[in-house]
């Protein structure tokens, strides 16, 4: 049984890993720059740039025909001699910023950027609040041991008497 | 007192669910042009195959214009084709067209069979102007104001409602205003 289970169990990571896995590297070889140097910041830039028609994806992972001519503009701008910024900067005045895989720390989207860490600072001050609590509680109950004063400080607090 | 805070989890549930809930209702796939109130970028475009004029930004000067791209690839665009012939018979707006990413020829043979609502015809085999101009996907349409400035931008096909409701009396305002 345990073994048909974890027969199953391989199955399904592999198939996890075949289904995340990218079906094929995007740019074709004729797209290659004859610069090695430029070829790995246009991958680079490839990579950082959404594919405005399937926007889940980078214009590195598409195959659609508009990913491509956005690639050929990454490629035309580096030769160009701009900056990978520049590049992307270019990108953005005709896309905005949703052509950029990371969205930019700005007024529009700070919540965005800061929202996990304060959550996570508040979870994280809750916990150690509350574990503190329970053990000066444990602590005192330790030393009073005074379960009928105990007992009507709860049946206070409940309203019970 | 503490008790309240119990309802803290509930609240929070609240909140978001209204939230997420009003974003469902909108459509992430639109991203907003860039362009609005912008110049349009310069752009000189060769003529389709088997016609005199290209288009260029000097062709929409001085007038409030439609700019309509479109490919003979495109689906949507054949839905659309009958509202845009539609719009250029009753002479409200000029359209202008770019054909975008068509193989020579396709634009052309596509236009003879449906009918050609165009003033004139921008060739955009390589794209580049469909950059300039942030498009997405075809059809898109930019309405543009006498000073050559892109004004409004609509994703997808025209409808009738969206042309009665929305760029029509757009179009009216824009040829209105004094010197736009």
């Amino acid at each position: 049984m345990s073994r048909f289970l974890s027969a199953i169990m391989t199955g399904l990571v592999l198939a996890l890993a075949a289904a995340s896995a990218p079906a094929t590297a995007s740019p074709g070889p004729e797209e290659r720059m004859e610069d090695p140097q430029l070829e790995a910041r246009a991958r680079t830039l490839y990579d950082q740039l959404r594919c405005v028609v399937c926007q889940s994806q980078s214009i590195d992972d598409s195959n659609a025909p508009l990913a491509a001519d956005l690639r050929a503009v990454v490629r035309e701008r580096l030769l160009a001699g701009d900056s990978n910024a520049e590049v992307k900067a270019y990108l953005q005045e005709r896309y905005g910023d949703y052509v950029l895989m990371l969205p930019p720390v700005q007024g529009n989207t700070l919540a965005l950027w800061l929202l996990p860490l304060i959550v996570l600072a508040g979870g994280g001050t809750a916990i150690v609040l509350f574990v503190r609590s329970q053990k000066r509680r444990a602590a005192s109950d330790a030393d009073a041991a005074d379960d009928d004063a105990r007992a009507a400080r709860l049946s206070d607090d409940e309203g019970l008497s | 007192m503490t008790r309240v805070f119990l309802f803290l989890p509930l609240v929070l549930f609240a909140v978001m669910a209204l939230y997420f809930g009003l974003g469902l209702r909108e459509d992430p796939s639109e991203i907003p042009s860039q362009l609005i109130d912008r110049e349009l970028p310069e752009f000189d475009l060769p003529p389709i195959q088997g016609f005199e004029a290209g288009l260029s930004n000097a062709d929409l000067e001085g007038q409030v214009s439609l700019l309509n791209v479109f490919g003979s690839w495109c689906p949507p665009c054949a839905i659309e084709h009958p509202m845009l012939m539609q719009i250029s018979r009753s002479g409200t707006v000029p359209v202008y067209g770019v054909d975008w990413k068509d193989p020579p020829g396709a634009g052309t043979a596509w236009l003879e069979r449906n009918g050609n609502p165009y003033q004139r015809i921008g060739n955009d085999a390589e794209g580049r102007l469909a950059i300039d101009l942030g498009i997405t996907g075809a059809p898109e349409t930019f309405i543009i104001d006498r000073a050559g400035r892109v004004r409004y931008r609509h994703v997808g096909v025209i409808t009738e409602e969206i042309w009665e409701g929305t760029l029509r009396p757009l179009v009216e305002h824009l040829q209105a205003e004094e010197g736009g």
